[in-house]
């Protein structure tokens, strides 16, 4: 089970003065279990590659196939594509549009035509997933509920289709730094625990070293480079000429490394810059 | 969906008529509308067709864009075009049942639809070639004298202004917000008319809300620097009329007479 993604190219207002190319010659797999991440500068096709993954966008030249299926061969198959391959807006909070959350959560699957059994199910299961009490939120007005909580509530939407692939746009963009951990926590849960294939896409080199098996790299609508955190990170220079960076505490630990500390050069994350160096304090005072 | 929409659109581009003064081009399109219901004769349009086609392609406007303009009034000319057909008494040429088709209603359907058709591409080509903020500079320098009887030129002009800019800004968020619906499973295209319209509440309800967010938003930012209305504003970029203008003047003024000549004649 996997999504393919074969010379993908995408082309905007083609045959008009707006034409861009978004994406060229890309060639994606993504296995189920993955937790891949997309960096990119902005305007780099991000947004549009993962409209191709779930059919909202038909891609110019080669295709993409989910589960087997050719997206947009069949359009019968359209609908149980977006079932399959959840996506998740950036800002996704704006789509809401229910008297009350539950109301909101139950969309998806009442476009799904489930039983109304099921729905509940559903809609109680993934209100607790993203954390909240589901008897306290169920009757609240969406409108009423802050930032994050709107955007919990936007994301549970889409988790009550039941996804095999979640697919997210910046999912934190705007929340404050407690909302952004509780967030990445709970996605993280969904990996592991419900085995969901995560998709993100994100501007933070953090978040990306913390979360992902996976990176790839877009830049100018190709795919730059591929490969595990550590390995992308390994190219701090390379990532700089096309606007990226590494995480800062890979910044540090490099400083450091020139300074004479003798530390590993792969480190991406906080805590294992935090081994390497207390190994380090102490192997200098013995 | 909305990618076909082409009013209010501007194609930009360096031309001679785009560079022509905003409040002469608007003056234009209105004298050129004038004309156009002044015409009583099929050959006559001919000469409407000309100077429209001279007039594009000296803009350098694809015919594309101008003709595509035309999609979303389709219906409109469809049915003036029936309903004229229907209704004018006259010489009978066929009957089917209680329908009856006249020679007089054939004729003025067929003139209703060429007035209709040539009016929305001669004022596609002023949206086209004028971006919205130029062409409501101009309607405001056209409305000022008006200012004396208590019409509040610049605030007509300013809300033109938003609105206009905020056309793209809405289809760009109706767009995004279909999109994010039908990743979770809604149905925008089928259905009939009843469930259709019931489907449109998981798009409008959102893009109502967006829209009262961007108003306050737009206030407070205008607000905060200060806006207050047109009184001792100044503009940055000043209307002037240069040589390009007199001449398309000109030209215009020899069409113009031209069709009134016909029209006498």
């Amino acid at each position: 089970m996997s999504i393919k993604a074969e010379n993908i190219k995408y082309i905007y207002s083609d045959g008009t003065p707006f034409r861009t190319v978004a994406l060229e010659d890309v060639n994606l797999e993504i296995n189920e279990g993955d937790f891949l991440g997309i960096i990119g500068h902005t305007g780099s096709g991000k947004s549009t590659l993962i409209q191709l993954l779930n059919g909202l966008e038909k891609p110019s030249e080669g295709k993409i196939a989910v589960d087997g299926t050719v997206v947009g061969e069949d359009k019968k198959m359209l609908s149980k594509i977006r079932q399959t391959v959840g996506l998740v807006f950036q800002y996704p909070e704006y789509q809401l549009f229910e008297e009350t959350v539950a109301k909101d959560v139950a969309f998806g699957p009442l476009n799904l035509k489930l039983s109304n059994d099921e729905i509940d199910k559903r809609v109680r299961e993934s209100l607790e997933l993203v954390g909240f009490n589901y008897n306290k939120i169920k009757d609240a007005s969406p409108f009423d509920l802050s930032g994050g909580q709107k955007r919990r509530v936007a994301i549970a939407g889409v988790l009550a289709m039941k996804p095999n692939y979640l697919v997210l746009d910046e999912p934190t963009a705007g929340l404050d730094p407690a909302g952004r951990n509780e967030l990445f926590a709970q996605i993280k849960k969904l990996h592991e625990r419900a085995n969901v294939t995560v998709i993100l896409i994100s501007h933070s080199m953090e978040d990306i070293a913390k979360l992902v098996n996976r990176v790839v790299v877009l830049s100018k609508g190709k795919i730059h480079m591929e490969g595990s955190p550590k390995e992308i990170y390994a190219q701090a220079e390379e990532l700089e000429k096309i606007g990226l960076g590494v995480p800062q505490v890979a910044q540090i630990v490099n400083e450091l490394r020139k300074r004479g500390f003798e530390i590993k050069n792969d480190i991406i994350t906080v805590e294992e810059a935090k081994e390497e160096i207390m190994r380090e304090v102490r192997r200098r005072h013995v | 969906m909305f990618k076909n929409l082409t009013i209010g659109q501007h194609y930009p581009v360096e031309s001679p008529v785009h560079n022509l003064d905003p409040r002469l081009k608007i003056i234009i399109t209105f004298i050129f509308i004038v004309s156009l219901f002044l015409i009583d004769s099929f050959a006559t349009y001919l000469l409407v067709v000309a100077f429209l086609a001279v007039a594009i392609s000296i803009s350098k406007v694809p015919i594309k864009f101008v003709i595509k303009g035309l999609r979303p009034i389709l219906m409109i000319i469809a049915i003036t075009f029936i309903i004229n057909m229907l209704m004018t008494p006259g010489k009978v040429l066929v009957t089917i049942g209680f329908i009856k088709i006249t020679e007089e209603g054939l004729r003025q359907a067929g003139f209703m639809a060429i007035r209709l058709a040539l009016l929305i591409m001669g004022t596609s080509l002023l949206t086209l070639t004028t971006s919205p903020i130029i062409l409501t500079d101009g309607i405001e320098s056209l409305l000022n004298p008006f200012k004396r009887f208590g019409l509040p030129a610049h605030e007509l002009a300013m809300m033109m202004t938003i609105a206009l800019r905020f056309i793209p800004t809405l289809m760009e968020e109706t767009e995004k917000i279909m999109k994010a619906q039908k990743s979770r499973g809604a149905d925008f295209e089928s259905g009939n008319i009843v469930s259709r319209a019931k489907n449109l509440v998981p798009l409008l309800v959102p893009l109502f809300i967006s829209a009262f967010r961007r108003a306050d938003e737009l206030a407070m930012a205008m607000e905060a620097r200060c806006y207050r209305g047109g009184e001792n504003r100044t503009r940055m970029r000043q209307l002037k009329i240069s040589k390009g203008d007199y001449a398309a003047a000109g030209v215009f003024a020899v069409y113009f007479a031209a069709i009134i000549v016909i029209k006498i004649w």
